[in-house]
């Protein structure tokens, strides 16, 4: 299954029509230990680019938004129990939350694992 | 030599990009007649012998709130202090140091902040308590802002109870955030109707017992009512030492408690700097404005203190901070701390009763003088009287008799002349037998 990042460093996975999000490798690493994560509440409605949840590491605070327009349909409560799980495997048991979307196209149009690769040399 | 880094141009660039013509145009929302026209009119130098004779003149016709008897609360209280609380902070280890945060060095500060914190939550029976913010009012207006974070709702219900200027603080700083408030009207009896005014709207309800009148107020109908309707409960204090006698607020289901920590430690000191009270539900807690210290332990395993939760606050967390305060009243909370550590729960016991026991043979002494009566039913150490005609004229006739009588409502109430007749008058461990005998019979006197 294809993942998708953004410039904010979600990380983000379609099946069918529902998206499964959370922050990248690299941003985990630049967070440090995570302490805290604040989730969306079920049922939510968010445009692209919404702030959905908040991350806290130990050293700084971080919004993560939404990679796409949808319904929020399931939040990772293991996650909110255990955050270091961002750390240990954020772009898998790690996850945030997950979305229904309506709107394929968008997806498409976010950065594959390679384009991400080279825009994290320009950051 | 001055040192000014701006030079005329560094002004004149700033001025045109934020588009005002002149830096006095800044100050347009100060009203006209509250702007210094010119130079104050004082002279260009005075030997120190001259400044000091003065100065000394000036100083006398202050009447110092130990003279003579003195009755005076309304939100600042005078307590006997022990000499030990201001030699110990002294120290230049507290008094000199500038936000001494970093745990490296600051263990001492560290530690006794904890210990506030500890006092503070045990206290008022809550789970955490932060490390001060400036004083109960702000506190007050920091707790109906963390509601509305909590609740998502921005409307706070504020009780007819809650002292007046708390009131006025509340209104200022929630209306800048963009929040709305419902006052209820002043309530000298004690007897509003607060439960009425809690909808779904409601983000928190704000009562202050005792009130700013004095009543005491059953807080837990109140926190059922907002509980069920999904609002918080923000129970305020003026009187801290009432906390050695009354059931805490949060045993009566306050969600938030602020208040005014001057009473311990602290002197009256023309009305500052205080010590703001601040506690929470360790759920809530990430809600929290302000410092928090926690325990911990260092690598070899040795108990430490450190700030912690500070994602909350503005140095890390920018414009999403929960509060705009990143700094705390360091000594007051200090001498707060000395203070009741030296009193302990026995002694805070004692200090309550005493207050209670003077409050309550003043208000019996009132029944000798005609036309004058106690409006309240319950009371901890401050009670409502209404006097015949002019409470504030009263007051100054008692203080031509070296009488400190109280506060008039009027002063804090001006527009409501339905209050003029009104005066809160309290009494603390202080107050003698003589002290009351001259009271009643100066108020015999002036009536």
């Amino acid at each position: 299954m294809t993942t998708r990042y953004t410039r904010d460093h979600e990380w983000v996975r379609l099946d069918g029509d529902t998206a499964v999000v959370g922050i990248s490798e690299y941003a985990q690493e630049q967070l440090g230990d995570v302490v805290f994560v604040e989730l969306p509440p079920l049922g939510k409605t968010l445009a692209q680019g919404d702030e959905a949840a908040v991350v806290e590491s130990v050293k700084a605070a971080s919004e993560v938004y939404a990679p796409l327009a949808g319904e929020v349909i399931e939040v990772n409560q293991a996650l909110a129990d255990e955050p270091a799980m961002a750390n240990q495997h954020p772009e898998g048991a790690g996850w945030f939350f997950k979305l229904k979307v309506g709107d394929r196209a968008a997806f498409d149009e976010l950065m594959d694992g390679e384009a991400y690769e080279r825009f994290l040399e320009t950051v | 030599m001055r040192y000014l880094p701006h030079t005329e141009a560094d002004r004149a660039t700033m001025l045109a990009r934020i588009g005002v013509g002149a830096i006095n145009d800044l100050f347009a929302d100060v009203p006209a007649d509250k702007r210094l026209a010119g130079l104050l009119d004082l002279p260009a130098a005075k030997s120190e012998l001259e400044v000091e004779r003065i100065l000394g003149a000036l100083a006398a016709s202050n009447v110092a709130a130990g003279s003579g008897p003195f009755f005076v609360g309304a939100g600042a209280y005078r307590h006997h202090v022990p000499a030990s609380v201001d030699h110990l902070i002294q120290r230049s280890e507290f008094l000199t140091s500038y936000t001494p945060y970093q745990p490296e060095i600051a263990q001492g500060t560290l530690q006794y902040l904890f210990e506030f914190q500890t006092q503070v939550a045990n206290l008022t029976a809550m789970e955490v308590a932060n490390a001060s913010m400036y004083d109960g009012s702000t506190a007050t207006a920091e707790a109906v802002l963390m509601a509305h974070r909590v609740t998502g709702r921005r409307k706070a219900v504020i009780s007819g109870g809650l002292h007046p200027q708390y009131r006025a603080v509340v209104e200022t700083i929630s209306t800048m955030a963009g929040d709305r408030f419902v006052a209820l009207a002043a309530d000298p009896a004690g007897s509003e109707a607060i439960l009425e005014a809690i909808d779904a709207d409601t983000s928190c309800v704000v009562v202050q017992s005792p009130s700013f009148y004095g009543h005491l107020v059953d807080l837990k109908p109140i926190a059922e009512k907002a509980h069920a309707a999904g609002a918080l409960l923000v129970a305020v204090f003026t009187e801290v030492v009432s906390l050695g006698l009354v059931e805490p607020p949060g045993a009566q289901g306050a969600d938030i408690v602020v208040g005014e920590g001057q009473s311990l430690g602290n002197p009256l000191a023309f009305g500052g700097p205080y010590v703001g009270l601040f506690a929470t539900r360790q759920n809530l807690v990430r809600q929290m404005p302000g410092r928090l210290a926690g325990e911990t332990v260092d690598a070899e395993g040795r108990r430490g203190y450190v700030l912690t939760l500070s994602t909350r606050e503005q140095h890390i967390r920018r414009g999403k901070a929960t509060s705009n305060i990143c700094t705390n009243s360091g000594l007051c909370a200090l001498a707060f701390t000395i203070h009741m550590t030296l009193l302990g729960e026995t002694g805070l016991r004692r200090v309550a009763a005493f207050c209670h026991a003077n409050a309550v043979r003043l208000a019996d002494s009132f029944s000798e003088v005609s036309g004058v009566s106690v409006l309240n039913d319950s009371f901890f150490n401050e009670f409502t009287v209404r006097v015949p005609g002019n409470a504030a004229d009263v007051i100054d006739r008692l203080a031509g008799k070296g009488v400190l009588a109280g506060v008039p409502v009027s002063r804090l109430e001006p527009d409501k002349p339905e209050l003029a007749d009104l005066l809160v008058v309290a009494a603390t461990e202080l107050n003698t037998d003589a002290d009351r005998a001259a009271y009643v019979a100066a108020l015999k006197e002036v009536l």
